[in-house]
This record gives C-alpha cells, sequence and structure tokens, in this order.
C-alpha cells in the first residue's frame, strides 16, 4: 500500500472542501436575506389575517347605535409621510454605505431613527387623543390591536436601526461596506413595515 | 483509505459542543442531532397523547361519566388532541425526518440556517411542558384542538391561556423550521442538481414548508386576538360583546386546514422514498407527483370552510367550497395511483417498512372516501360533529401520517443508530397496530351515522357495545407500542451492526456510514441525480459510483 496516492487524493477533498466553503461564504449573506423575506411574507400573512377580520366585521358586525369610533385623519396622514420619508431616508444610508461614507451612512441612518421614534410619539399622541378605548366596541378593540402590533414593529425596527447606526461607526463598526448585511436586512424589513402602514392607512382610515 | 476531514464551515467541529450521547441534550447545530431530537421529544409526547387518548377510551366504554368527571374529560380531550398534532405528528414528519434527511436530499452538509434550526427545536420541550403542566396547576384548556370561541372564552381562563401560549409557540418553531427547510431546498442544493432531480421528499418538504409560511402567521395573529378576548375581555369573537365568533373559524382553518396537509404532505413524501427503495423499482410518475404535490399546496389554502357547514355558511360559500374541496381528490387520487404503479410488479421485500407503509395506502384511501363525503354538505350537515369525523380524520391522520412514521423509522433507523431492527417484532408490530386501529376506528363511521356527537363524555345507551369494540381496539393499539419500544430499545444495544448501506438504496443519505460523520460524507457529497434509478440498466453503476463506501455492495445485489 504506497501512501502517496492516498495524501494526493485526500489534498484533493481537501481542496474541494475548501472551494465548497467558499462558494457557501460567498452566497450566505444571499441565503439570509432570502430567509428574512421569506419570514417577512409570514409576517405579511398575520397583517393580511387581521386586516381580513377587520374588513369582515366591518361588512357584517354593525356597531350598536350608541358606539363611538371615529378617526382623525391629520396625525395619521403625518405619520404616513413621516414613515415614507424614513424609507428614502434608509435608502440613502444604505447607498452611502456603498460607497464607503460611514459618516454620511451613520446621519441619515440616524434621521431614519429619529423618524420612527416621531412616529411613535405622534402615534402614542392619536392613541390618547381618540375618543373610544381598546374594549369600547369591536371596532375600536381591532384598531388598537393592529395599530398597536404595527407599532411592535416600528418600535422594534427602531431599535434595530439604531444597532446599525452604532455599527456603522468607524473605526470600530462591524457594518462595513463588506458585511453590509445588518444593514440591508434593517431596511428591507423597514420597507416592509412602513408598506404594511400604507395598506393598513389605506384599510382603516380611508376606507 | 478515507481520512476524516473536518470542513472549515463546520462551527462545532472545534470540541466545544459535547459528543455522544450528551449531545442529544445539548443546543447542537448538526441537523441530524436536532432530527433525532425531534423525533424522541416527538415520540414521548406521543405516548403522553396515547394515554391521554386511552383515557377517552376508557371513560366512552360506558355510557355514563363514571371514569372522570365531565370536565376532567374535557381538559383531557383538548390535552389529547393539541398533544398529538402540534407535538407530535406535526415536529415528527416535519422536523424530524426534514432536518435528519434535507441536507444529505440536497447535498449539503447542515440546514440554511442551523442556528435557528437548534433554537426552532428547543422551542418545544418548554411549549409541551407548559401545556402538559397546565394540566396540574391550573387545569388545562377545555375547549377542544379548536378553543373555538365562545366557549374557549366562557371555560376557566389560566388554562385556557396557557395554551394560547404553548400553541404560540409552537407555531413559531415551526415557522422557523418552514423558512429554513425553504431556503435549504431552493438554496442550498449543491452545484449540478437540478429541482426536478430532488428526491420527492424534498418536494412535500418544499410545499409543506410554503403552507407553513403562509398559513401558521394567521393562526398566531388569531390567538393572539383571543387572547385578548379572554384576558383584556374586548369582543373580537364575543357575540355578547358585539364579535363575531364565526371570523374565529374561519381564520382558524385557514390554518388548519393547510395544518391537515402539514401532517400528511411530508408523510407522502416518506413513503415515495420507502416504496422504490423495497420495490427496486423506480417512483412511478414523478413530475406528476411533483405537480400534484404544488396541485394540493394551492388548492389545500382554498378549502377550510368545508369546516363551517353548519356555522351559518352562505350558500355560495358552501358550494364553493364543496366543489374546491373535491378538487384535491384528483391530485391525492394521483399520488395513490403512483404509489400503487410503484409497487406493481416490483420486487417487494414484505419487510416491517413496506407493511407500514402499505397499511398507510389502505388506511388513507378509507379516510380520503370519508373525506369526500364529508365534503358534501348535503351529507356534512347531518355527520359533522359526529363520531364519523372523528373516525375520518384519525384514519388520515392515524392511519396515514403516524403509519408513515413507523414506516419510516423501520426503514431510516439502520442509518440513525447504524444497527438493523428485528423483523419479526417489526411485523408483529404492524400487525397489531394495523388490527388495533381498524378495530378502534372503523366502528365510529357507523356511530356517528347512528348520530353519536363527538367531544361529549356521555352518550346514549344503544351505542354501547360499539363503543366497547372501539376501546378494545385502543387497548390492541395501547400494546403494540410494547413490542416497537422493545425493540428499539433492545436493537440500539445489541441489534445486528446495518453497514452503510443494508438496503441498497440509492438515496445520498446511504452513500455514507451510519451513523453518518459531523460532516454527513466523509469527502465530497456524492451527486445523485437519480435518486430513484432502481431495477434500470445502469443501477450497478450507479450504487459502485456513487458509493464511497465498501466494496460489498457489488457482490450482493442482483
Ligand atoms: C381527500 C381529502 C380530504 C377531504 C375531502 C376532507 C374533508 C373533510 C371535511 C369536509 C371535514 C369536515 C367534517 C366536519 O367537521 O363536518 C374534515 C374534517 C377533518 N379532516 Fe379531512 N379531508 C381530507 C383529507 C384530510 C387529511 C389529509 C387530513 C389530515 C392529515 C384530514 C384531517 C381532518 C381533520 C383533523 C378533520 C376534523 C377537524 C375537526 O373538526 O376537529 N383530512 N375533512
Ligand atoms: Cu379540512
Amino acid at each position: 500500500m504506497t501512501s502517496l496516492p492516498t495524501i494526493d487524493h485526500d489534498s484533493e477533498q481537501q481542496a474541494d472542501l475548501a472551494d465548497e466553503h467558499a462558494e457557501l461564504e460567498e452566497e450566505h449573506a444571499d441565503h439570509r436575506m432570502f430567509g428574512l423575506a421569506t419570514f417577512l411574507v409570514a409576517d405579511g400573512m398575520t397583517f393580511a389575517g387581521f386586516f381580513v377580520a377587520y374588513l369582515t366585521f366591518r361588512a357584517v358586525n354593525p356597531l350598536l347605535p350608541d358606539a363611538v369610533y371615529e378617526l382623525e385623519l391629520p396625525l395619521p396622514t403625518l405619520n404616513t409621510v413621516l414613515l415614507l420619508v424614513s424609507s428614502a431616508t434608509f435608502h440613502r444610508a444604505g447607498q452611502a454605505l456603498k460607497r464607503n461614507q460611514s459618516g454620511q451612512c451613520q446621519r441619515w441612518l440616524f434621521i431614519t431613527a429619529g423618524l420612527g421614534l416621531a412616529f411613535l410619539a405622534s402615534q402614542m399622541v392619536e392613541y390618547f387623543t381618540l375618543p373610544f378605548g381598546l374594549t369600547d366596541n369591536l371596532y375600536a378593540s381591532t384598531f388598537y390591536a393592529v395599530t398597536g402590533f404595527h407599532g411592535l414593529h416600528v418600535t422594534l425596527g427602531t431599535i434595530m436601526i439604531l444597532i446599525v447606526w452604532w455599527q456603522a461607526r468607524s473605526p470600530g463598526g462591524r457594518v462595513t461596506s463588506e458585511n453590509h448585511f445588518p444593514l440591508e436586512a434593517a431596511e428591507l424589513y423597514w420597507h416592509f413595515v412602513d408598506g404594511i402602514w400604507v395598506i393598513l392607512f389605506i384599510i382603516f382610515y380611508l376606507l | 483509505m478515507t481520512v476524516a476531514i473536518s470542513p472549515p464551515s463546520k462551527k462545532q467541529s472545534d470540541g466545544l459542543q459535547p459528543t455522544g450521547w450528551l449531545r442529544y441534550f445539548s443546543f447542537s447545530l448538526d441537523h441530524k442531532v436536532i432530527g433525532l431530537q425531534y423525533l424522541v421529544c416527538g415520540f414521548i409526547f406521543y405516548l403522553i397523547g396515547g394515554v391521554l387518548g386511552g383515557a377517552i377510551r376508557i371513560e366512552l366504554a360506558s355510557p355514563i361519566a363514571d371514569f372522570m368527571a365531565r370536565d376532567v374529560y374535557n381538559q383531557v380531550l383538548t390535552l389529547h388532541g393539541t398533544v398529538m398534532i402540534f407535538l407530535w405528528i406535526v415536529p415528527v414528519v416535519n422536523g424530524a425526518f426534514g432536518n435528519y434527511l434535507i441536507p444529505f436530499y440536497v447535498g449539503a452538509r447542515d440546514m440554511a440556517f442551523p442556528r435557528l434550526n437548534a433554537v426552532a427545536f428547543w422551542m418545544i420541550p418548554p411549549a409541551g411542558l407548559l401545556l402538559i403542566s397546565s394540566y396540574f396547576i391550573t387545569g388545562a384548556a377545555q375547549s377542544g384542538w379548536t378553543a373555538y370561541p365562545p366557549l374557549s372564552i366562557t371555560t376557566p381562563a389560566a388554562g385556557q391561556i396557557i395554551w394560547i401560549l404553548s400553541v404560540l409557540l409552537l407555531g413559531g418553531s415551526s415557522i422557523f423550521g418552514g423558512i429554513n427547510f425553504i431556503a435549504t431546498i431552493l438554496k442550498l442544493r449543491q452545484p449540478g442538481l437540478k429541482l426536478m432531480q430532488l428526491p420527492m421528499y424534498c418536494w412535500a418538504m418544499l410545499g409543506t414548508s410554503i403552507l407553513v409560511v403562509l398559513s401558521t402567521p394567521v393562526l398566531a395573529g388569531t390567538l393572539v386576538l383571543l387572547s385578548f378576548d379572554i384576558v383584556a375581555h374586548t369582543g373580537f369573537f364575543n357575540p355578547s360583546l358585539g364579535g363575531n365568533a364565526v371570523v374565529y373559524q374561519h381564520l382558524f382553518w385557514f390554518y388548519s386546514h393547510p395544518a391537515v396537509y402539514i401532517m400528511v404532505l411530508p408523510a407522502f413524501g416518506l413513503v415515495s422514498e420507502i416504496l422504490p427503495v423495497h420495490c427496486r423499482k423506480p417512483l412511478f410518475g414523478y413530475t406528476s407527483m411533483v405537480y400534484s404535490i404544488m396541485t394540493i399546496v394551492i388548492l389545500g389554502l382554498v378549502v377550510w370552510a368545508h369546516h363551517m357547514f353548519t356555522s351559518g355558511t352562505p350558500p355560495w360559500m358552501r358550494l364553493f367550497f364543496t366543489i374546491a374541496t373535491s378538487f384535491i381528490a384528483v391530485p391525492t387520487g394521483i399520488k395513490f395511483f403512483n404509489w400503487l404503479a410503484t409497487l406493481w410488479g416490483g420486487r417487494i421485500s414484505l419487510n416491517s417498512a413496506v407493511l407500514f407503509s402499505c397499511g398507510f395506502i389502505i388506511n388513507f384511501v378509507l379516510g380520503g372516501i370519508t373525506g369526500v363525503a364529508l365534503a358534501q354538505v348535503p351529507f356534512d350537515i347531518h355527520v359533522h360533529d359526529t363520531y364519523f369525523v372523528v373516525a375520518h380524520f384519525h384514519y388520515i391522520v392515524y392511519g396515514g401520517s403516524v403509519f408513515v412514521i413507523f414506516a419510516s423509522i423501520y426503514h431510516w433507523y439502520p442509518k440513525f443508530t447504524g444497527r438493523m431492527l428485528n423483523e419479526s417484532l417489526g411485523r408483529f408490530h404492524f400487525l397489531i397496530t394495523f388490527i388495533g386501529f381498524n378495530l378502534c376506528f372503523a366502528p365510529q363511521h357507523w356511530l356517528g351515522l347512528n348520530g353519536m356527537p363527538r367531544r361529549v363524555a356521555e352518550y346514549d345507551p344503544q351505542f354501547t357495545l360499539i363503543n366497547q369494540i372501539s376501546s378494545v381496539g385502543a387497548l390492541l393499539m395501547a400494546i403494540s407500542t410494547l413490542p416497537f419500544l422493545w425493540n428499539v430499545v433492545q436493537s440500539a444495544l445489541s441489534g445486528p451492526i446495518a453497514g452503510d448501506n443494508p438496503w441498497r438504496a440509492l438515496t445520498p443519505e446511504w452513500l455514507t456510514s451510519s451513523p453518518p460523520p459531523v460532516e454527513n460524507w466523509s469527502g465530497k457529497a456524492p451527486l445523485v441525480t437519480e435518486p430513484y434509478g432502481y431495477g434500470v440498466p445502469g443501477e450497478q453503476l450507479n450504487l459502485e459510483k456513487t458509493s464511497n463506501s465498501d466494496s460489498d455492495l457489488g457482490s450482493k445485489s442482483q
């Protein structure tokens, strides 16, 4: 038994494995974005369930005569603008990162987080000024449950943005033009949350 | 001579992860360990669920509620259904076999997201413990596995809330698993392996995972709303507060009809792996099989209201859902005939795996027939919520999925452990399971047709004899677990050594040692483009070419 061929064979295998590994590494971020997108489809289905429930309630369960359910438009319209603008600013942050301008990137991220916080604050104001509470009637309950669930998403997104903002600092941050997955993931999530808000706005405020 | 190479992509080969049996109790990232964790954990819950089911049959052996108080009966019934569905069948047909097999089938060394995978598994034991312990601490939920309001709002709140928490955890686990399977199948296939060359179980898991990702979140949202109704006294589903209980039913069944396919599609896939190996024939109608799985996925999303024909559902809706449901019989029938055609003229070895698979085919046809009958409104309004429905779904869920789980254990045990199971004990196990199962559930068709309602601890004395026959069947089913358990434990300790590929199978999990090394294949992953190339010219060649193991394969095959 000669040992030379075996060694050759093994090093060949090792080379194969190394190739395979390199390939995997290259595609890794890709997989994570794919996984996140799949998760967002799932998350979107939760909202879809809520929206359909609300529309069904509207269609078949009329409010009792003395029930109060009135929404004002100004604040939520402002909120819609805040979120849409924040999607744009997030996009700018991503572009800045690609150009390796971490200072710019951080600035845009900071603005985006600020817009998210402004949205949450203005939603709080709306909650406290509305003439109905969580358990007052069916529409009221659904309104609070669904906007609250969306608000949770915004809260989570804002936290994510602040983390990415911190990690995008230069030097020392881990989010760089090479490692842009965290930023892209947060961005995709944020666009998703904005998109859901637009649908929510149409269904709850405009219809 | 091959040298074990620890591939650089494997994080646990750094020695920090425990080895040996201890790793089954660890946060292991190895898909094979996680698969077996799912399997054993699921089986423990199966035993618990079985005891609960046995308690139900003892109670129903007499027409009065003498064995348990009525509210205890409700709790036992609810726990039985919830445990069997969410802690046994769903985690095992998806999580256990999916995790073990899918990376092999796509030629990968692990799932796409190993850490998420481990998290998904470790959500299950706490959820299960939470559920079971609610019985002892606060009293378990009493409103059945469907948790229909207003019943679930008016029965004691603590147990119901724990039930909701537990199901939310299990649903989350299932969604994480689904995401992982989709990403693994679509993104981790080794270069050169096309989708239409994948073993059928991959397709089944892809379809199932799509259903999981699309429908489970709706259940989660619905249960959150239900918990508001219980805790915060909102009125989403509470008619006395202006809410709408039927909306709950729609949302619930939007998940739970797909859920029945989440339980049975992977079983279809597993049978499609087992039969060709033991019949030495290619799987018949591969392409039609793939298309029928995908058709079932799409149709499965639009048939849910066949569970609600008596819920004041308007006539146009009943008509639509009757037609859509009846259509599902077509792809299902295609699969059935494909299995028969696979068996036809094959050189079948009637071992335990094949026996359980054939048992599955027989039971599933019976359950499918009663299913199509139930889809017809004029029939369903008479038997809805009777024992006929109980018989229908046990024929599918037990006679179908559980039989396939046993077939799969007999088939893959040599791979899992490196040892063979005892065949005689296996056949004996099959025989009493098959007899016990049919004795338990066939008479329930008659009970239902004659008007015995489900979910009630007491019944009209005229049904006594048939119920007792059914209970005897349940006793047989309980007994049938014993030879199985003995076999599994005994063989693990002293069964004959299996070798790498005792069935001379062609799929990639057999082209490595038993049990496989951490990195799945010690060398490069074999590229298997014809997983079912049995009995065709060149099979011999395939086996030798793709096998990186010993040479005794060549001498043994035909
Ligand atoms: C040929 C396909 C099938 C058809 C046409 C069908 C039809 C039906 C119908 C119409 C019902 C409602 C009966 C009622 O409550 O009045 C039902 C109940 C049920 N089916 Fe099927 N079914 C089929 C396959 C399956 C499969 C594959 C499974 C599971 C793996 C399954 C599991 C169930 C369960 C669990 C219930 C009872 C749910 C409950 O009320 O607790 N069915 N089926
Ligand atoms: Cu159904």
